[in-house]
């Protein structure tokens, strides 16, 4: 084996120049448009739970007991499926996390390089475009060329008249009726083949790679992917992403045109609020957990190694916490919190920065009154390690507590951390929706499906009814639950088929 | 009488994996005949279980539709039968038995129900008659007061007393043919003969013909009228009783019978069978034991042996036996030469290195709302013995007699600790943080289970190091390095296994890899907890040859805490035999083992199936199980099993009486009796 | 047993003592009762005596837990701490914010929470149950797949779907049952009836999946073996062993909820205008109303612990190696 002075092998080296370069571009583009880079806390959070996965990653890969499970997830069809879509409502996520301000409008022609816009935008509101800040009035239906309702609008001859207002944004120059059909099945066709074509060129890319690494003809490799043969199943995903592209690609194509879900009560496109709203999403499913992790980990480990009065005083505080009902106990908090701000408005600048806070605190309010389960597991399962001859063997030979916690305790439960991890995801997203209804969720102000299903609630009710809002927000809510569902079943079998939760 | 009840032809089960069929029997073939016991012995993962789940068509689900062969019983083919015929024939024809009664019986049921389930299912017996008829079946089993078990539920009985119940569950139908999974391996020695006698005695009863499934030869021994060896899912001898104990043909047998440990070998080198059993998920051309058969030859390799049939009913899968080949064979290799252990070249040193005074642990039960202490468990209750430097003291008795206990408590893993242990002069459990910390380095263990005594996140190499790490052996990375390579190298392994993970290895490596964590850090006493008692005989032997070697080598003292007497005979200087939290008997091994005096290690001893066909032993029996250590009897704790019970013994404990090297303690023995 | 009972409700207690601290160090610690008044009377524009009239009119303008000017053991009575928190030990609540009787709120209005709340229970539970056996009788079959596929995906549907949903279909479309409200009596029915269904069917995903592992388990365990090996059928195997043991998990698990029944449902209860504790608690959330969430919080702990020490109780009197000892 060749020695590397400080571990710097030449793979080391490649990850590293993986992971520099999104940083490098960020900042080439900061300097490039002259922009004012935002770190929201939670964007920053962002970045550590994206490292620390990385960091994990690369770890396992040297573990075999690691490795291993993961190796089995990998070659899990229904898994990598879900694995596709949940990197793409990641990338969407990730996307949406890194803020900026602009320079604001004729600020580079005045040659002030100072001024800036006061609106927040992330790269995701960069790349959609300049759609978001096209406001209707009202509501629109899907694709629609007019108004929901009617309105009362002044002819050029001066007469007044009730009728359903054509759209400021939506299908600019195109007739209704037929012309309208017709450029909707354009568009449709367009968006359809150009997300074909994309996956073709990458799919094209990864089977030289592919091939490559596999040292066999491009041909036979092709061959062997198309028959779904080898341990990876890139069929299947290779398959998921044509879908995936293909959807993004006619959503794109009549997106430029249209509301493709239409508008809200102000004229909001519905498709932007709910993409806008897997940031929100993704947060409350991994920072609750992110935080609430050191605690759950090293107190449960603390009260099952040391046991004795350290035990009492954990499990009294985690009984406490979980004997008041989960909801109550978010609830009493965040009505706190909101009084707090109400009274101290000076500490928030921003509308933003209000918002973020506000989320942050909702992800360490969940972790509170989450994390005493994990505590119990861990609790439970350094108890039944303490029984293990490998740990009577340690402390026979007299190493120190900390080291023994560490060394044999800490990795032999990682694997239950791991799954609560992800089983917790898909639940807190849900808990999301259900909290910002009841009230206690994120700042109206945010993008949340939790907020667009509130909002639905009077929608539902109006006559004829407002149904996009409510189906755009579940349908995102559906898909990106019930992959993180399988995702985690999946995980779940590989680490630890005998572990039982809910 | 020669009806064949069970005839299994060419049976052959397997699963399906991502690389084809995996088959776990082969083309198994072999006749029971009515009112005979057939034995399939063989080790761990050979096959034997599976063939009696396949005969019963109870296997699990990944084996489902994956049988062929044939298996008729009474002219019938059970593998042809529809599900439903199938049903009539379990617990009616053919009733099993297995080997876990802990977990086999049902917790909520009681064990009426669980009995008169069977009646009605195969009987008309209904209500008080089916109740009256479980109580009689009860009886039958050996089972002390039947009645009002009947209402009791499988966690109030022992583990004798639940493989009782088994039994008569087993009964209640009345079967032709009984299949006994490994019945007394999960119990102790006194209550495996208890369930062996109480086995044969019904067999005669009920005219049975009995299939039974065994690893122990001492058990084949005591039981079988035809035995079949299988080996990696295959049949390879079969012979009746005599002529298999008097002759083993195969040379995977007779190599079974040079492993076994005893005290006619001591201070030589067992015979090996060196490997471990193959994994049956590979292709094989030749013969299946090739690889680690010392008669072996190329042939061996390439050509699978076909079934031989021998006069008197024998039969062998060898081609040795195969006239076609036999001629090719090479001689003959000489017998392996006998290697004698050096004598200890440290018996200089002959002070005492572990003095172990009225050692006490009791654990408290906690109770109420202040966790005080309502009762104690009588763990250890006053042992003292004394180990020298280079000599092994076996420590033997029961399961929850407290020998592990006594092992972790001198090592100072436990605590409270009565009592004194003084190790090289220096009271032990006197010291405490560092001062006991710095002395660990000189005493170490080894546990039973290879499989939680290693950290499975750790590689290899990490989990040798860690003692070395704690006790600053070796602080130069290079030379620690090193270092572990030479340990590995020791104990029989390359040094590229210092980069694996435990899980890559097999029990008996595993325990190589304990044994070479524990020689680390240079230790002079190496507590052995049953170090071998979760492996096969001939993995066993490896083990023990390599532990024997070392302390040849580095005048290591044992405390060597077994149930296996043979064991004790062929590796201990010292016995002392244990019975509920105290040291009934100790001295050395040939007095102990050849004329035992308290009456307790007299049963023991007797309990234990020997191989000898030729003496006609007395068998002592014991009654009951051991009373619980909560709550130990008053007077001498062996006195409510004991065949010599006179009224003193339930009074008081017994001194100890010396007989030269050995001491007894038991008023049989004790100058002053009251009465006897 | 009975002192077993006693022993576990004296471990309550400092549980209940921690969740009170708690909740005091949350409505007046981290915000004090002038935070409130102002976030009351709205705004930063209000004038000290205000807030103080605020204050004096709920009893908060009393010192935090040690009132010097008081006489005797009224310093310590005469307190925020004593009055608000202490005693709700005694089941005193106090009034909420508009001045009505809050023990006397929740005596009106936890029977239309238990109305719903007990049938969704009962119904939820065993139709969890069946399907799970269905699932489990049928193991490694198409039968047990789409079974266990559907399971996740009606896990993945978020609840307030199966209430918006279900309102549409059933209220709106149909015009089976009227879309909200509640009635005494007889009439309740047809108002409970859509919120009970929709309970009962939000949970099903989730109850048949964890049902069905736990009787995958018990499948597995070695007495089912030796049942099979006594020739009984599958069903008598199904019926008589797994479902005996694979009840016992469930039934103690689900013995935890039983007291908490009472409070109610949250979202449903609001969504359907069902006068219930739950809707009560929305409602006091929504608007501020400190003094009903604090006491709904006491409330919520106490019925949590008491299912806990039911669940107790009802391992010893369900399985006998528990109640055997």
């Amino acid at each position: 084996m060749t020695r590397w002075p400080l571990g710097i092998t030449p793979h080391n080296v490649t990850i590293a120049a993986w992971s520099l370069a999104p940083v490098a571009l960020y900042f080439s583009c900061v300097a490039f448009y002259h922009l004012k880079p935002v770190w929201l806390w939670t964007d920053f959070l962002v970045y550590v739970l994206i490292a620390s996965m990385t960091a994990f990653f690369v770890a396992a890969r040297r573990r075999a007991h690691l490795r291993e499970p993961l190796t089995r997830i990998i070659q899990n069809r229904t898994a990598m499926v879900c694995l596709v879509v949940l990197a793409a409502f990641t990338a969407i996520g990730v996307l949406d996390s890194v803020h900026f301000r602009q320079p604001a409008a004729g600020a580079a022609a005045a040659g002030q390089t100072d001024r800036y816009a006061p609106e927040v935008t992330s790269v995701l509101d960069a790349l959609m475009g300049p759609q978001h800040m096209q406001m209707e009035t009202t509501y629109s239906a899907p694709l629609s060329l007019v108004q929901y309702e009617k309105s009362t609008v002044e002819r050029a001859d001066g007469v007044h008249e009730r009728v359903f207002p054509r759209l400021k944004f939506a299908g600019v120059g195109v007739a209704a009726g037929d012309a309208h059909t017709r450029d909707i099945v354009r568009r449709v066709v367009v968006g359809a083949l150009s997300g074909l074509l994309a996956t073709a060129a990458v799919a094209a890319l990864f089977l030289a790679w592919y091939a490559y690494t596999q040292a066999s003809p491009v041909r036979a490799t092709f061959r062997r992917v198309l028959r779904g043969e080898g341990d990876v199943p890139w069929r299947a995903m290779w398959v998921t992403l044509l879908a995936l592209c293909m959807i993004v690609g006619v959503v794109v194509a009549l997106a430029d045109g249209y509301h493709v879900f239409g508008t809200d009560k102000v004229g909001k496109d519905v498709l932007y609020k709910s993409v806008k709203s897997i940031r929100t999403g993704l947060i409350i499913g991994t920072l609750t957990t992110l935080v609430m992790l050191p605690f759950a980990v090293l107190l449960g480990i603390l009260a099952g190694y040391l046991r004795g009065w350290v035990d009492d005083v954990i499990q009294y505080v985690y009984t406490t916490l979980s004997s008041i009902p989960g909801v109550l106990l978010i609830a009493a908090s965040v009505l706190m919190l909101q009084t707090y701000i109400h009274i101290h408005p000076e500490l928030f600048p921003t509308e933003a920065e209000r918002a973020d806070l506000r989320l942050l605190f909702l992800c360490i309010i969940l972790g509170i009154t989450s994390w005493t389960g994990l505590c119990r597991l861990i609790r439970g399962e350094t108890m039944k390690l303490c029984e293990a001859d490998f740990l009577l063997a340690a402390r026979g030979f007299g190493a120190h507590p900390l080291a023994i916690m560490l060394r044999h305790i800490l990795p032999n439960v990682m694997h239950i951390v791991l799954i609560s991890v992800v089983l917790d995801f898909s639940g807190l997203v849900l808990a999301e929706a259900v909290l910002s209804y009841v009230g206690v969720g994120v700042d109206p102000s945010t993008y949340s499906w939790g907020n667009m299903i509130n909002a639905a609630r009077l929608e539902m009710a109006r006559e004829p009814m407002v149904w996009w809002p409510l189906l755009s927000a579940f349908v995102f809510m559906f898909v990106l639950v019930l992959a993180a569902n399988l995702f985690a079943d999946v995980v779940r079998d590989a680490f630890d088929p005998r572990l039982k939760r809910r | 009488m020669s009806e064949i009840v069970l005839s299994v032809n060419e049976l052959r089960t397997w699963y399906d994996s991502a690389r084809g069929p995996v088959p776990v029997l082969d083309g198994v073939s072999f006749d029971v005949q009515r009112g005979e016991t057939f034995v399939l012995l063989g080790e761990s993962g050979c096959g034997k279980s599976m063939t009696a789940l396949s005969i019963m068509r109870l296997l699990p689900t990944q084996f489902q539709n994956n049988i062929s062969g044939s298996v008729n019983f009474d002219g019938i083919d059970l593998l042809r039968l529809p599900e439903v015929a199938m049903r009539r024939m379990r617990g009616r024809r053919i009733a099993m038995i297995f080997q876990e009664p802990m977990t086999s019986l049902n917790p909520v049921l009681t064990v009426g129900a669980q009995i008169m389930e069977v009646l009605v299912q195969h009987s008309s017996l209904r209500g008080a008659s089916a109740r009256a008829e479980a109580v009689r079946l009860l009886d039958a089993a050996g089972l002390p007061a039947a009645q009002q078990r009947l209402d009791e539920y499988p966690h109030q009985l022992s583990g004798g007393m639940k493989q009782r119940v088994m039994i008569a569950i087993a009964l209640a139908g009345k079967p032709d043919l009984l299949i006994a999974d490994e019945p007394t391996t999960a119990l102790d020695v006194t209550i495996q003969a208890q369930v062996l006698d109480l086995l044969k005695s019904l067999q005669k009863d009920f005219g049975m013909a009995m299939l039974m499934i065994t690893h122990d030869l001492g058990v084949v021994a005591q039981m079988a009228d035809h035995v079949a060896v299988m080996y990696a899912g295959e049949v390879v001898e079969q012979a009746a009783r005599a002529d298999f104990f008097k002759s083993p043909q195969h040379p995977y047998s007779q190599r079974l019978f040079e492993a076994l440990p005893a005290l006619g070998k001591r201070g030589r080198e067992l015979s090996v069978i060196p490997g471990t059993v193959p994994l049956l998920d590979q292709a094989f051309n030749g013969c299946r034991f090739a690889p680690r058969c010392h008669r072996a030859w190329e042939a061996c390799e390439q050509h699978a042996p076909a079934w031989v049939t021998l006069p008197a009913g024998r039969g062998l899968r060898c081609l040795l036996a195969d006239n076609t080949w036999s001629a090719h064979a090479p001689a003959a290799p000489p017998a392996p030469p006998v290697v004698v252990h050096d004598a200890p070249t440290h018996t200089s040193g002959d002070a005492d290195l572990l003095v172990v005074r009225e050692l006490k642990v009791h654990f408290p039960i906690l109770k109420g709302l202040l966790k005080r202490a309502a009762g104690y468990v009588y763990a250890v209750d006053g042992v003292s013995f004394s180990i020298a430097s280079g000599k092994t003291l076996a420590l033997v008795g029961e399961s929850g007699c407290g020998k592990t206990t006594v092992g972790k408590a001198i090592l100072q893993l436990l605590s409270p600790v009565q009592g004194q242990v003084n190790f090289a002069g220096i009271a032990l459990n006197g010291l405490r943080g560092e001062s006991l910390r710095k002395r660990r380095r000189e005493f170490q263990i080894i546990f039973q289970d290879p499989f939680s005594s290693m950290n499975p996140r750790m590689m290899v190499g990490d989990i040798i190091a860690e003692g070395m790490r704690a006790q600053g052996v070796e602080k130069d990375q290079q030379k620690r390095g090193a270092r572990i390579d030479q340990l590995l190298e020791h104990v029989g392994l390359r040094s590229d296994a210092k980069t694996r993970y435990p899980h890559e290895f097999s029990g008996g490596q595993r325990q190589r890899i304990c044994i070479a964590r524990a020689l680390a850090v240079e230790p002079k006493l190496i507590v052995c907890d049953e170090p071998t008692s979760a492996l096969d005989v001939s993995v066993q032997a490896q083990i023990l040859n390599l532990l024997k070697q070392l302390q040849g080598q580095h005048g290591l003292s044992y405390l060597f805490i077994t149930h296996n007497i043979s064991v004790v005979a062929y590796l201990a200087h010292e016995v002392a035999v244990m019975y509920l939290g105290r040291i009934v008997e100790h001295g050395p091994v040939e007095q102990i083992l050849s004329a035992p005096r308290h009456p307790y290690t007299q049963a023991l001893l007797s309990a234990v199936p020997t191989l000898d066909q030729d003496i006609k032993r007395v068998v002592l029996r014991l009654d009951g199980d051991p009373p619980s250590p909560i709550n130990p009897p008053q007077g001498c704790h062996f006195h409510l099993r004991c065949p010599h019970v006179h009224a003193p013994c339930r009074e008081r404990y017994p001194d100890a009486t010396t007989f030269g090297a050995s001491t007894v303690r038991c008023f049989l023995y004790n100058d002053a009796p009251a009465s006897a | 047993m009975l002192t077993y009972i006693v022993r576990r409700v004296l471990y309550a207690i400092p549980i209940l003592i921690g969740v009170n601290l708690l909740t005091f160090i949350l409505f007046f610690v981290v915000n004090t009762p002038d935070d409130m008044a102002r976030l009351h009377l709205g705004g930063k524009r209000v004038s000290p005596e205000m807030v103080a009239q605020w204050k004096a009119e709920r009893g908060y303008d009393k010192p935090m837990v040690y009132n010097a000017q008081a006489a005797g053991i009224n310093k310590l009575t005469d307190t925020i701490f004593y009055v608000n928190s202490v005693r709700l030990f005694a089941f005193q609540f106090g009034s909420s914010d508009d001045g009505r009787d809050i023990v006397q709120d929740i005596g009106q209005r936890m029977w239309p929470s238990l109305a719903i709340a007990v049938p969704a229970f009962v119904f939820g539970l065993m139709v969890n149950i069946s399907f799970a056996l269905l699932l489990a009788f049928f193991r490694a079959t198409y039968v047990d797949t789409l079974g266990t596929v559907l399971c996740v995906v009606m896990m993945s549907v978020s609840g307030l779907f199966y209430i918006i949903a279900g309102q549409y279909m059933l209220s709106k479309l149909l015009r089976l049952v009227p879309i909200s409200g509640y009635d005494t009596g007889w009439e309740a029915i047809k108002f409970i009836l859509l919120p009970v269904a929709i309970g009962v069917v939000s949970g099903i995903g989730s109850g048949v999946r964890w049902y069905r592992t736990l009787f995958l388990e018990e499948m597995n365990k070695d007495y089912v073996r030796t049942a099979r090996a006594k020739g009984l059928s599958e069903y008598l195997v199904l019926f008589r062993h797994i479902l005996k043991n694979g009840m016992i998990p469930i039934l103690t698990g689900a013995v935890v909820v039983i007291p908490l029944l009472f409070m109610g449902a949250l979202i449903t209860e609001s969504f359907f205008g069902i006068p219930g504790l739950g809707s009560y608690t929305i409602d006091a959330i929504n608007s501020q109303d400190f003094a009903i969430v604090r006491a709904m919080v006491f409330l919520g702990s106490l019925m949590y612990i008491l299912g806990l020490i039911l669940t107790d109780i009802s391992y010893t009197l369900v399985d006998p190696r528990i109640r055997l000892q």
